[in-house]
């Protein structure tokens, strides 16, 4: 099994590799608490970005509404949490199974219907807008007033119940993250990851060399909604609260899916390296504003998109394909998306 | 005396809806021609209306008269930007596009928080309040100026592409890329004129809304999913589905808004999208796609 994870890939990348993991588990010892929470804010996006990146970078399946799976996630354990005591962990496999469900409707219909590209990836909007407006009225969950896990300051962390300090919550997120990537990389070189490219590359093509296309595109949206939801228990169990508002937001699901263009689609390091520039520029941007007393609102986010568009403009596959090159890396990897 | 009711509110709603169809029209027209995706389509409109309070708020000038100023504004707007920062992106693929448009998007909305803060600014013309009662039906003036700018514009915009040997040229654009090349179409300066006609639609629709709409910056990704949504109905690239779609749209969130609660009518909005993408991906005036 692990050799076969390891073939092909080249030696040095294994050490970088083991360095960047080192350092990251060590980071807690050095990094005081505000780096401690940028670097969980990155993991998380990083997380979250390599499981999109499985339907778009993969597959080749643009998905605008990610922040369904995120917010089912997240409502669906901290309902669960709040209402009948059942911890996290316990709530995960539910929460995983409804964003499954989910998926699977809406790749259903959009496959089954031969719904594809720009049509795809405003059928996700729809239903996330949908759910957004669906959890506003739902009282169960607090409606448009928000759902609140009890907070207390805790001197001991409780893992099962994920109620600690963020030191816990950086190694629960970074095992996560840790976790998308092997098996996005085993995924990569599987065989539904090689029936995966050929879609994403000519659809016809593969459908003509005999791929049965429609299910190994439902095999994507349902791996990737399935990933995506542990995200969104995590993110309930961090933050606390949950408003349709902010959980189903549009603006919520681009900002999943901007580390991965960044760093590069269908890349393994394209979610973690865009993940850690963008949540770095705009912790960066923030300092800097501060600093000089320009911190107007929206100032921080007109330099971010400023930042955005020279990237897309300058690097249209992504920071990523460029760095492996230079170090040469990625021997098997196909970084054009 | 219900069914005046119910008739009042469908005619608000179509009203409005002519607005929005508007709106929808210039995101049709980009993306027929230009065949982009212009994800900052509500964040154009935005800039309109704020540009039609402010001229009011400062020299008092009527947003109805200053809709084709404002247009004016937001075509060279269009062309310019088509011109230098979208027409490298023609050929890149789609997600591409849509990083670029979303940049976009994130600097207009932010932009317009900066320079006009959170808080929501309307347009109070002498006319507000006026309504006009046909029999027993009573008809806001905002909304009727409003809807007949809306078509006047719209029947503007058909003409020319009927007509106009320009629009002609544009069609033919849109039509076959390499042919409109071929023939010696200046293809290049034409996508710029297309994106400029779009932005312009966005621009006369954005003027005219301010009379109906309040407007704050957040509005800006709310209409680029209303534009989408319209667009998709209607049939992407088809100039009457996009008025159609918005007529339909309109009346949709109006009656939502009457039967359930308003907050919740972009469902209604949504779940006709829903129904359309299943059952006729192409739209309802649009062409069957291969």
């Amino acid at each position: 099994m692990i050799a076969r994870l390891l073939h092909g890939v080249p030696r040095h990348a294994l050490v970088l590799l083991a360095v960047v993991l080192a350092i990251l588990v060590a980071a807690p010892v050095f990094a005081n608490d505000y780096l401690l929470t940028v670097l969980i804010i990155i993991l998380y996006f990083a997380y979250i970005g390599q499981a999109w990146n499985i339907l778009m970078g993969f597959a080749g399946q643009l998905s605008l509404g990610h922040a369904l799976y995120v917010g089912l996630g997240a409502y669906t354990t901290a309902a669960l949490y709040v209402h009948f005591g059942i911890g996290p962990w316990l709530g995960m496999p539910v929460a995983i199974l409804i964003s499954v469900a989910c998926g699977a409707v809406i790749g259903f219909l959009a496959f089954r219907f031969g719904v594809g590209g720009v049509y795809f990836a405003i059928l996700t909007i729809a239903f996330c807008e949908f759910t957004r407006i669906g959890f506003d009225h739902f009282d169960w969950v607090g409606g448009s007033s928000g759902l609140f896990l009890p907070v207390a300051n805790y001197t001991r962390n409780d893992l099962l119940n994920l109620r600690g300090q963020p030191v816990m919550f950086y190694y629960v997120i970074l095992a996560l993250t840790a976790g998308a990537f092997v098996m996005c990389h085993a995924l990569l070189r599987s065989r539904v990851g090689y029936y995966w490219q050929a879609i994403r590359e000519d659809e016809l093509a593969a459908r003509s060399l005999g791929i049965n296309t429609f299910r190994y595109k439902m095999i994507a949206i349902i791996i990737s909604s399935g990933m995506t939801a542990p995200a969104g228990v995590f993110y309930a169990f961090y933050y606390n609260n949950l408003f349709p508002e902010q959980t189903f937001f549009i603006l919520r699901s681009i900002e999943i899916i901007l580390g991965p263009i960044i760093g590069g689609i269908g890349t393994l390091f394209g979610p973690v390296i865009g993940a850690f520039l963008l949540t770095g520029l705009s912790e960066a941007l923030q300092e800097l504003l501060t600093a000089y007393g320009l911190d107007t609102p929206g100032a921080k986010r007109v330099f971010y998109g400023v930042c955005l568009l020279f990237v897309v403009m300058v690097l249209p596959h992504g920071i990523w394909p460029p760095i492996a090159r230079l170090l040469r890396l990625g021997r098997r990897e196909t970084p054009e998306a | 005396m219900p069914a005046d009711i119910y008739l009042n509110v469908a005619i608000s709603g179509l009203l409005t809806g002519l607005v929005y169809g508007l709106m929808a029209l210039g995101l049709s027209v980009i993306f027929g021609v230009v065949r982009v995706v212009n994800f900052a389509h509500g964040e154009m409109m935005t800039i309109a209306m704020y540009l039609a309070v402010v001229l009011f708020a400062h020299f008092g000038l009527d947003p109805l008269v200053m809709m084709l100023p404002i247009a004016a504004v937001l075509f060279g707007v269009g062309y310019v930007l088509q011109l230098t920062v979208i027409n490298p992106f023609i050929s890149r693929p789609e997600h591409s596009q849509f990083m670029l448009m979303v940049a976009m998007a994130i600097i207009i909305v932010n932009s317009l928080l900066m320079i006009f803060g959170p808080d929501a600014q309307s347009v109070q013309v002498s006319y507000s309040f006026d309504s006009f009662a046909i029999g027993r039906l009573i008809v806001d003036a905002t909304k009727l100026y409003a809807g007949l700018a809306a078509i006047l514009v719209a029947a503007a915009l058909f003409a020319f592409f009927k007509f106009a040997p320009l629009g002609k040229a544009i069609r033919a654009c849109a039509d076959n890329y390499t042919g409109a090349l071929v023939v010696g179409l200046d293809v290049k300066r034409l996508y710029a004129l297309s994106f400029g006609l779009g932005a312009a639609c966005v621009g006369a629709a954005g003027a005219i809304i301010v009379l109906i709409v309040d407007v704050t910056p957040p509005l800006g990704p709310a209409y680029t999913l209303l534009a989408f949504v319209i667009v998709i109905v209607g049939g992407l690239g088809s100039m009457p589905g996009a008025l159609l779609g918005g007529v339909l749209i309109g009346l949709t969130e109006a009656m939502a808004g009457l039967f359930f609660t308003p907050s919740a009518k972009s469902m209604f909005a949504f779940a006709i999208l829903v129904l359309v993408l299943l059952f006729r991906p192409q739209g309802i005036m649009g062409k069957r796609l291969t």
